[in-house]
Parts: structure tokens; sequence; C-alpha cells
């Protein structure tokens, strides 16, 4: 390790942290100026963790090989049944069964 | 301190502690994640201490690793971070008598399990105060400070990712987080929107637009959705479910 923190990367985590911080209190400073959020902009706003996280499963589970798609599908079939760190453990195992096997 | 202080003293510190013991690999995982993808053990820290979102947090380490431009990692830290807005609105009645730096500072520790502990306190009832909001938020906050630096002291060890397996255990993570919201409104067309819109994304575009491609495609079916006229209910009430 050369230097502790790099400049680009210190003003991401700068930037990050306060587009972070807006969000925790943006929510309160906007509902007690505003009487009602309109249904729709709610229902999209209620949509965007899914919508987002989503993202971020999808092509990986897609495109990473045969062994990560199998343990994805695994790993779905437990996160119906059982909470995330199970399943988390879960498809660890699969992960290095299948490696294993396969080589 | 009054009898009434250290009872909500204690009663905060126990259900931290809980949370900051489920959230310990994840930390770990971070600070592991984060130096393998190139930050420095000092940078890791910082980025925990200051942004203070487990999945986002992640997210962001993640698309450090792609050379992804600067704007877009902040945007999907945003992005992914944007349910706070949510959270901070529906605890808005119940942290009004706060000071302004009160909640200013108690907002600053507002995360998943902060909220859902917010409202069971207040559905119970009693009285949000200043003390019970800080020792609750600080007791996480502490140990995912610390445990994060111990996973990227770990991270320097790990050489490659793919031969221990912990490369799944990021989308794993993702998925159990969006399997925990399936109870709310359009999850399925929601979710099935984002899926094939960030694989075409991830196709036709490329990484890492994937991902504001893709949920854009999951928003907008959102918001084109029949409304079933419960959509308030349903925002305040089921979010904390099954967040890490």
């Amino acid at each position: 390790m050369d230097t502790m923190f790099h400049l680009q990367t210190l003003l991401i985590i700068a930037a990050g942290a306060i587009a972070t911080y807006l969000t925790r209190v943006g929510g309160y400073i906007f509902i007690t100026r505003m009487k009602r959020i309109p249904p729709r902009a709610e229902a999209a706003l209620n949509a965007v963790p899914a919508a987002v996280l989503t993202t971020l499963v999808a092509p990986a589970a897609v495109t990473g090989g045969l062994d990560v798609s199998l343990t994805m599908a695994v790993a779905f079939f437990a996160g119906l049944r059982v909470s995330l760190l199970p399943m988390l453990g879960i498809g660890w195992i699969v992960v290095m069964t299948l490696r294993h096997l396969i080589g | 301190m009054t009898p009434a202080t250290k009872d909500e003293v204690r009663d905060a510190f126990r259900r931290g502690i809980a949370v900051a013991i489920a959230a310990a690999p994840f930390a770990v995982l971070f600070g592991a994640v984060a130096v393998d993808n190139g930050l420095t053990i000092a940078e890791t820290a910082l980025m925990s201490a200051t942004l203070y979102a487990g999945a986002s947090q992640l997210v962001g380490v993640e698309l450090f690793n792609h050379n992804v431009a600067p704007w877009l990692v902040v945007l999907s830290i945003f992005a992914v971070n944007f349910r706070h807005v949510l959270y901070s609105a529906a605890i808005a009645a119940h942290i009004r008598h706060l000071t302004f730096w009160q909640k200013a500072t108690s907002l600053f520790l507002l995360t998943d399990p902060q909220f859902a502990e917010t409202e069971r306190r207040a559905d119970a009832g009693i009285r949000v105060s200043y003390v019970w909001s800080m020792v609750l938020g600080l007791s996480v906050y502490v140990p995912w400070l610390c445990l994060t630096i111990v996973g990227g002291f770990l991270g320097n060890l790990i050489g490659d990712p793919k031969a221990i397996g912990i490369d799944v255990l990021l989308p794993i993570y993702f998925m159990g987080l969006v399997l925990g919201f399936r109870s709310r409104a359009n999850w399925l067309p929601v979710v099935l929107a984002s899926g094939a819109g960030s694989i075409l994304a991830m196709h036709f575009v490329g990484s890492p637009w994937h991902v504001s491609l893709g949920a854009l495609a999951g928003v907008v079916v959102a918001a084109l959705m029949p409304l079933d006229g419960k959509e308030s209910e349903v925002a305040i009430g089921k979010t904390a479910e099954g967040e890490a």
C-alpha cells in the first residue's frame, strides 16, 4: 500500500456520503413540507430498492458461468424459505461443491 | 441517569448489538471486497464511517472495480440509498419533537434496522427519545466500522476471491434483499422488468449502464401499474422486512 488515500476515491466517497445523508434527511424535510405524495410517484419510489438491486443480480446470474448460475438458482429457492445469512451459507457451500466437482 | 433513561439505554443497546451481530458478516465482507477491489484500508474505513449504508457501500465498491465514471458511482450509491427518503418520511412524526441538531445527528444513523426499531417503538406507544436513538444507532455503527477494518485486513490476505467462493456472496446477498421486498406491491413485474432490462442493457449497452437502465425499467413499470389505493400503507408498513 503506497498511499492511504487517492484523490478520486476520496471525492467519490465524500460525494457518496453527502448523497446518502441527503436521502436520510430528505424524506423528513419533504414530508414535513408536503401534504401528499402523488400515488404514482409513491408507487415508483416504492419500487426503487427492488428495481435497483435486481440489476446487480440478474446479469451476474446469467453471465457468470454455469457454476454461478446454478448457485444463484439454488440460493433463490433457499431465499424463499430462509433468511439472508443461511441463504449466503447455502450459496457458498453449493458454489464450493460445484467448483470442486467441475474443476 | 434517571431509572427511565437507564432502561432506555439498556433497551437500545440490547437491540443495537443484536443488529450488529446480524450485520457483522456483511461488515467483514465489505471490508474484504473493498480491499480486493483496490481500495486502501483507510479508504474502506472512511467509507463505512461516512456513508454507513451496507448495500450501497458494496454497490459502490463493486463499481470501483469496473472503472465506472465517478458520477455514476455516486449516482448508484444515491439510487440504492433512495429508500431512506421513505424511511425518514415515515418516522417524521415520531422524531418531530427533537431539536434541529438532534434530528440532524440521529438521522445520520438511519439504516434499515434503525428505521424498523424506531417504527416498532412508536407503534408500542413509547416516545422515541434522542438518547434511545443514539444508543441504538451507535451500538450498530461502532461495530460496523471496526469489523469493516478487520475485513479490510483479511482482504489483504485473501488472494483470488473465486478460489474461496466469496465472489458469489455479493449477488446472493443482493438477491436476498430483493426477495425481502417480495410482499411489496408490483414486486414481481418490477423485478422481471429490471432483470430483463439489466440483462439487455448489459448485452447491448454494457456495464455499468445496466444498473441505471435496468432500474429505470422497473421503476417505470411500477409507475404505470394500476394503483390499488393502498400505496401509502405498503410503503410505510412493509419496508423494513428482510433488509439487512
